[in-house]
């Protein structure tokens, strides 16, 4: 009994933590964008316009929802729900400190893998429902980039998969004990980095929504709550992606003096805001170059990773 | 590859780069005094309208925001019966600055004019008035016209000469 309210207790408190913090990010993108404009950014409302949150949720509800009439309206409706419940499906095994994660599956990493990729049906028939020419060619683009980013986004982590021994994400962040594996899985970590990057369509890798050519891209017909969806999505996107690298190259939970929650939390916080920087810096690519790139630069660097990475294992283990 | 590195790196160093923004209702812009900003009718240092009525700077608007009606008084003195500007179409461009003969209208620094009533925005002559002389204090259009108003003769102001005789032949 105690055990299941345990459960309980963790599941919610993981689950009002995520979603508050993909509330958050969007101010906390905002501002900090605007810090590296040399703006101020929503600094009115509220302390240090925290508040913001609230007043674009305001909005956002009271904003007429919207269908299409030439619209596929059951796909319509579906395809934004589709990314929120993947990716919190995929914080569902994040261990976010010892004795608190929701699920402990033995196979999370292929687990959170399997969900990004459900992420592109959302896209996909988002752009797809809406029966606009530049939501589909949104839709096309993101099922291209997702799918090709997803093929190294994979091999990448397998090299940290075969030095932990496990596909546990809570092994693979017992195997940091003493050593993160950003050292010997440096050009991984890069790789899924820029997958993930390129996984949540962030810039530079916003092609599916890039407002220069497509209007908005896939969710260009999409409007109130809908919208929202979307976007709590993409900042959810960002903090799973954020999470996933903490856990699975900088030790997750693991850290002196402080809590390991506390650690976890920081790590990931860095990270988004990475994620942010790299989007106050860098323009985005032409639509060819994101696929050379991810086809001839990154593949072939995870899996020249992955050979290295299990040679090395293999004398190791001869040796 | 190590050109992207090099801008992030290269945004990241002005993080704490002072902010461009000025935080407006509290930290107040510079105003340069040539501002063409709300328009305002000023008087000359007799505290006489200095307005002749002559319609040019209502001529000289390309958006016809200003009109007015002329009027003349027992001394001779030409004055608008009304004048009224409408701000809500105006574009602040200064045209009819520059054609005011009389240096009647001009163009102040304020700006902050924001109305919730869009027939608030239409201003009446009593709005417009002010006190003073505004940018040219001491100048006095009919003591240097050469008009004969309100007792004042032809050519007696202190900046005219004395009317030509056309009738004689003698420079």
């Amino acid at each position: 009994m105690t055990d299941t309210f345990h459960h309980l207790v963790i599941l919610f408190g993981i689950l009002f933590s995520v979603l508050t913090a993909g509330g958050l990010l969007i101010w906390l993108e905002r501002r900090l964008l605007a810090l590296w404009q040399y703006r101020y950014g929503p600094n009115r409302v509220g302390p240090f316009g925290l508040l913001q949150v609230a007043a674009d949720m305001i909005k956002v509800f009271a904003k007429e929802d919207w269908i299409p009439p030439f619209a596929d309206k059951a796909v319509f409706i579906i395809a934004p729900a589709v990314i929120v419940i993947v990716v919190v499906m995929s914080f569902a095994v994040i261990p976010w400190a010892p004795g608190i994660e929701v699920v402990d599956l033995n196979v999370s990493v292929l687990f959170v893998l399997a969900m990004s990729s459900l992420g592109v049906y959302s896209v996909a028939l988002a752009g797809w429902a809406s029966d606009s020419k530049y939501s589909l060619l949104g839709g096309l683009r993101a099922s291209a980039q997702m799918l090709s980013y997803e093929v190294f986004m994979g091999l990448s982590l397998m090299g940290v998969v075969m030095l932990a021994g496990s596909f546990n994400l809570r092994d693979i962040v017992e195997a940091q004990e003493d050593l993160w594996f950003v050292v010997p899985q440096f050009f991984g970590f890069v790789v899924f980095f820029i997958a993930g990057i390129a996984e949540t369509h962030r810039l530079p890798f916003d092609l599916p929504e890039a407002e220069s050519e497509l209007v908005s891209g896939y969710h260009t017909e999409y409007s109130g709550l809908k919208f929202g969806m979307f976007f709590v999505g993409e900042y959810l996107g960002i903090a799973l992606i954020s999470a996933l690298t903490v856990t699975l190259f900088f030790g997750g939970w693991k850290g002196p003096f402080l809590p390991p929650g506390i650690w976890f939390g920081l790590k990931t916080f860095l990270f988004i805001c990475f994620f942010v920087l790299i989007r106050a810096s860098l323009p985005r690519p032409r639509y060819d170059q994101l696929m050379s790139f991810g086809w001839k630069v990154c593949l072939p660097v995870s899996l020249v990773n992955l050979v290295v990475t299990g040679a090395v294992i293999l004398m190791r283990a001869t040796y | 590859m190590f050109s992207l590195l090099n801008t992030i790196w290269t945004v990241l160093k002005t993080t704490f780069r002072k902010r461009a923004t000025i935080q407006y209702p509290e930290e107040r812009p510079h105003i340069p005094p040539r501002w063409r900003g709300r328009i305002i009718l000023s008087r000359d240092a007799h505290g006489q309208e200095r307005c002749v009525a002559c319609n040019l700077c209502a001529a000289a608007c390309p958006v016809d925001c200003i009109s007015l009606q002329a009027a003349e008084d027992r001394q001779g003195r030409r004055y608008p019966s009304f004048f009224r500007i409408n701000f809500s179409r105006c574009i602040f461009c200064g045209y009819c600055e520059e054609a005011c003969p009389t240096y009647a209208i001009q163009l102040t620094t304020d700006f902050e004019m924001g109305e919730y009533v869009r027939q608030n925005m239409v201003y009446e002559k009593e709005d417009l008035l002010i006190s003073g002389p505004g940018k040219y204090p001491g100048y006095d259009f009919y003591q240097e016209a050469g008009l004969a108003v309100g007792g004042k003769d032809k050519g007696t102001g202190p900046n005219e000469e004395p009317p030509v005789d056309v009738k004689s032949l003698m420079p």
